[in-house]
Order: C-alpha cells, then structure tokens, then sequence
C-alpha cells in the first residue's frame, strides 16, 4: 500500500488514423499522491490533454498501464472504466461542461445521482458542495445565469461532491480572469491539501504556479523535467469571488 | 421529481418547435390508428348487431352463407323438424331480403327487411323507443329506426308508405340500429317478408334454435346437425366471427383499416424518432459529460427512455381528447367509431412501444459517443 492513488507505467497513445496518426504519448510515467496538487504544463500540443483523458480512463493507451486506487485498468471495457471513474475519479473542464437546462444544485447532484444517490439527502449535499465554494447564494441558478468563474465553481462542487480520490482539471482557469483563476486554484489547491485528494491541473497559465506542490513539463509527448518538489503554499485562507 | 426526468423533460421542453412537431406526430398517429380501430370495432359490432340481439343459440343457414344479410335461402321444412327435437325449445324461421320502400313523396329507396317473428320470440326490433312491437302482428305494420327517418319519409308511429305497393304504417320505432350498408333495416311481420322480399313460402332465410335451458347443448347441436343435412348449423358465437371475418376480410375493408393504422404506426414512429434522435444529437456534448463523470449507459439511455414515456405520455393525452371527441361526433353517424377501455389501453400500450422504439436510433447515437473525444476540441 502506498499513497499514490494514481499510477501510469510508460504509457504510449497514438491518436488518430492512418496519414493523420500523432503519437501524442511517447511512454510516460507518471504518479499522483494524496494531499499534493500537480500542475502539469507545457505547449500546446504537447499531449497535456490526451495524458489527462488516459490518467482519467477516458483514453486507453495503447501500451503501459494504469492503475487507478490499486485496481488496474488495462482489461476493462468501456462500462468498467466508466465505473472506476465513477468511484475514483472528479473532472473540472476548461469549457465546465455544465448542464444549461439545470440548476446549479441540479448540475452538482447529477453526480449523485449517476452514483445512485438520489432524493433530498443528494440535494442538500449538494448544496453544501456549492457552499464550499462560495456558491450557496447560487444554488438555483440555471448556468447562464452564472459568470465563468461561478460557473467553474459549479463544475468543481460537482467533481468533488461525490469525494473522488483524484481530481484531474484540464485547463480550468483557460477561460478565467486573473481573479477568479486565483480562487479556482485556492479551491483546488484547498482540496488536495485538505480533503487528502490527488490534484492534477493541466495548464499552461505561469499565474498558477504559485499553488503547484509538484510541476511536471510535458513535451512532444515525453516528460521533459522530472518531477520538482515544492515547498506547499498555505491554502487554510478563505477564498471569496 | 427524480433528477432523470427533470432532466428528460428539459430536454424535451428545452426546444419548444421540436417538442410540438414530436407531439403533432404523436398526435396524428395515435388519432389515426385509434379512428381506425375505432372504425373496426364500430364496424364489427354493426355487422354483428341483428344476431347480437337474436335469442338465439343456434342458427340454421343455408350452406356457406357468409353473413346475416346473406341472400341464399333453405328449406323451411327444416324448421318443423328441428322444433321437436330433443332439447329444443323452439325454432323459428327467419326471412331477409332487399326491398323498395316508396316514400309518400314518391321516391322510391331501397330497404332491407327483417321479418320478426314475436309468436316464436326470435329475432324482434330492440332499442324500441316509440309504439307497439305486437302490432307488427297485424295488417301491414313496420318497425324502423329514427335514424332513417328523413331517407324513410317518415316522422314516427303513424307515418305511412308503400312497399312493393302496399301500403305500410310505422307502428314502432327503434333507435340506433344501423347497417353496415346503411340500407335501412325494416322489421315486418314473417308473412309480410315473404311478400316484400319475394320468398316462396317453403323457403327461409335461417332458421333460429333455442334450446331448452336444460339441454345438453353438444348433443343436440351434433343431433340437429345430423338432421338438416345440407343447411349449416353454427352457434350464435360462430355465426358472429363467420359474419364479422367475412365484412371485415373477406371485403378487404378491415384490412383496409388495418393498414391505414399500421401506417399510422409508421409515420408517428419515423416522426418521433427523428424528433428524439435530433434532441439527442443536440444534447450530444451533455450525454458525453455524463459519461465522462463517470455514468453507466443505463442511466443514459433511462434519460432517453424518460424522453420518449414523456412523448408517450403528453401525446397520448391530447390523442384521446381528440379521440374522445371524434367519438361524440360520430356517435350518431352511419359508422359510429368505437372506443373500448381495451381499445384505449391497447392505445396506450402501443403509443408506448412507438415512443420507445423511436428511441433506439437515439440510443444507438448515444452509445458511440467517446467522451474523450469532446473534451480533447
Ligand atoms: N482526435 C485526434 N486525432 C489525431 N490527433 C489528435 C487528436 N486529438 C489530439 N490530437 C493531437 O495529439 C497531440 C496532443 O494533443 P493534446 O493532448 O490535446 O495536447 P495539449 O492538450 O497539450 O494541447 C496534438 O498534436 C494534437 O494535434
Ligand atoms: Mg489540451
């Protein structure tokens, strides 16, 4: 047993066919550990999203392994990955993916109820998810009615109300100003710090640094720099949008 | 209200246009497949209507006669047998046939005569609402139905006209029996018929058995049918579905009928199933997020089945107003559309089917979705 809730052994995806094939992955390794908040950085094209979807069991490699929580995902069909994200794993989007006909409750407690968790204990759960991150005036807005960083709270509150082990955000402050990309990163930083879960955040954003326990540089689909330890910022701070 | 089927109907009711075209489909099809059951069954039970009413248990028929109003004729002889047979408790000849009927205008319309045979207690006009069955018995009396009043140039008991030139009066009136061939029934008096209808007096349309309450009906059914040789014998349940698969097959028009529902059934499932299938394809980015959360196919396609129950359940509603309605229209008409409960359950049951089967193609959008796919544009 160790504390590492996510593990990915020299994994290789090629995307695409034929003429149009990019070997995005060129055998990676990577770890994700409790209580620490990786940000992995790089240029565009470098193959951050694509490690993100395969460290997420949304992309398979195509060799290499990774195991999720101890469980490895390498024989797993397309319902099982869809389980083990279901019981592992969070997802924060750049573009927050919300549901525009619900409401900001409605949107957290869906991922309740894809677990099976339904009725007035999920909602009030759930809206205890947004107070968290500072949305309890919110809690019935439909998304339109939210600004971008209101809106990417949403989407956090419903990637942690489930407590999944791992957090994986793809560029979550990509669409935000400096203001509310800081209290995204505080939330996030919060969450790995003090609910003990691994945070990956995939961003090219240097403003984001400061939050980083741990920086991994992806080029051309390789890790260019070995992981760096560094010192933890301190998160206990109350954020406020 | 569980969080799947707000979610289905926001779906739904998030594209109003497209929420009303699914809902016209539903609507036309449902209303034509039940305007065309109903118009089955209507048909059905009219066909059927004189031997319904009959106190018969038993009908002698000429040899392959098809249908009540079936001209071929027997030997009345068989009548006399049969009546002192064992476990009969009377037989009663039956005379039917086409006539003229002059109005006192001096037009001249077809009519189909019925002979009522009140001595014997077989066939007699029902639904009476106005004047005196036994009179029948006398002179030249008839029985006829205010439905056909206005093509029958009379107003009620008293009102008179010829038959075959011979002066008729009304002397009962009856309410709601029609004919298929909407020529109006005319209930006259056995002897009467014969000379409307021009049947020799040794023969008969059929002849109507009703056995003794204590009989032992499959023997005597297996002993009559020993003794009329030729002539046919069915029970009255026979003699209906003989009567009804032959109007509504052996004419073509229940098939008729039944393809125009089945084309119902087409078009209402093609218009739905494009309609879901587009919401569907909109809501694409959305089942993608789901699943990329984590959600099994299940509860997927639990949100497009809630779509098309929510389809199911709206477009059924305002099809059975319509349906209702229709109904009350044709109520009074020459083919009155018949609606059961079962009719309307079967309706429903189907309306259903027809919306979840619609759903298919969305599913089958659904489950190729790869989640991976919208988060890496
Ligand atoms: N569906 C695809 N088919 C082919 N190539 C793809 C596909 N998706 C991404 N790529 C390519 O794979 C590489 C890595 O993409 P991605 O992981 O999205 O990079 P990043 O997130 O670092 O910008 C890029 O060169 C991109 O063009
Ligand atoms: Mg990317």
């Amino acid at each position: 047993m160790n504390d590492y809730v996510v593990e990915a052994k020299s994994v290789e995806k090629k995307l695409g066919r034929g003429a149009g094939e990019v070997h995005a992955l060129r055998g990676i390794d990577l770890s994700l550990r409790r209580g620490e908040l990786t940000l992995l950085m790089g240029p565009s094209g470098s193959g951050k999203t694509t490690l993100l979807l395969v460290l997420g069991c949304m992309l398979t490699p195509n060799s290499g392994s990774v195991t999720i929580c101890g469980t490895p995902t390498a024989d797993a069909d397309k319902e099982a990955l869809a389980r083990i994200r279901r019981e592992h794993i969070g997802f924060v989007f750049q573009s927050y993916h919300l549901f525009p006909t619900l409401t900001a409750t409605q949107n957290v407690q869906l991922a309740l109820d894809i677990r099976g968790e339904h009725g007035r204990r999920a909602a009030e759960k759930s809206r205890e998810a947004l107070a968290m991150v500072g949305l309890e005036q919110k809690v019935d807005s439909l998304p339109g009615g939210l600004s971008g960083g209101e809106q990417q709270r949403v989407a956090i509150a419903r990637a942690l109300v489930a407590n999944p082990s791992v957090v994986l955000a793809d560029e979550p402050t990509g669409a935000l100003d400096g203001k509310n990309g800081q209290s995204i990163m505080r939330i996030l930083a919060e969450t790995a710090h003090e609910r003990e879960r691994a945070v990956l955040v995939v961003t090219h954003d240097p403003r984001v640094v400061p939050y980083a326990d741990r920086i991994v540089e992806i080029e051309d689909g390789l890790i260019v720099q070995e992981p760096t330890d560094r010192p933890r910022m301190p998160t206990a701070v109350p954020f406020r949008a | 209200m569980s969080l799947v089927l707000t979610l289905a109907s926001r779906n739904l009711f998030h594209d109003r246009l497209r929420f009303v075209a699914t809902m016209v489909g539903i609507v036309f099809s449902v209303v034509l497949v039940m305007i065309q059951m109903g118009l089955f069954l209507g048909f059905g039970r009219m066909v059927t209507t004189m031997i319904d009413n009959a106190s018969a248990d038993l009908w002698i028929l000429p040899k392959g006669a098809k249908c009540f109003e079936d001209p071929s004729l027997l030997d009345v002889k068989l009548r006399d047998r049969v009546a002192t047979m064992e476990g009969v408790s009377w037989a009663a000849p039956l005379v039917i046939g086409f006539s003229d009927w002059r109005l006192e205008s001096g037009e001249v319309t077809p009519v189909f005569i019925v002979s009522a045979d009140l001595r014997d207690g077989s066939l007699q006009p029902f639904n009476v609402v106005d004047g005196n069955v036994p009179a029948l018995t006398q002179g030249a009396n008839v029985a006829v139905d205010r439905s056909y009043f206005e093509r029958l140039g009379v107003s009620g008991v008293g009102s008179t006209a010829e038959i075959r030139g011979r002066k008729v009066r009304v002397v009962a009136v009856t309410d709601g029996i029609r004919s298929f061939a909407t020529t109006p029934y005319v209930f006259v008096d056995l002897k009467n018929a014969r000379n409307y209808t021009g049947t020799p007096r040794d023969r008969a349309s059929s002849v109507l058995v009703r056995l003794k309450d204590d009989a032992d009906r499959e023997k005597a059914l297996s002993a009559i049918r020993a003794e009329v040789g030729d002539a046919e014998v069915l029970t009255s349940d026979d003699f209906r579905s003989r009567s009804r698969s032959f109007w509504l097959f052996g004419t073509g028009a229940g098939a008729a009928l039944f393809a125009g529902a089945l084309l119902g059934v087409i078009v209402g499932t093609v218009i739905v199933a494009q309609t879901l299938y587009s919401s569907t394809k909109d809501h694409l980015n959305e089942f993608a997020t789901l699943r990329a959360m984590g959600s099994s196919n299940a509860y997927i396609y639990t949100v497009i089945i809630y779509q098309a129950l929510i389809n199911a359940v709206i477009g059924f509603a305002i099809a059975a107003g319509i349906g209702s309605i229709v109904v009350q229209m044709t109520a009074k008409s020459a083919l009155p559309i018949v609606i059961t409960p079962w009719l309307m359950a079967a309706l429903f049951a189907l309306t259903v089917v027809m919306c979840v089967a619609s759903g298919i193609g969305a599913i089958i959008r659904v489950v190729r979705i790869d989640p991976a796919t919208v988060f890496m544009r």
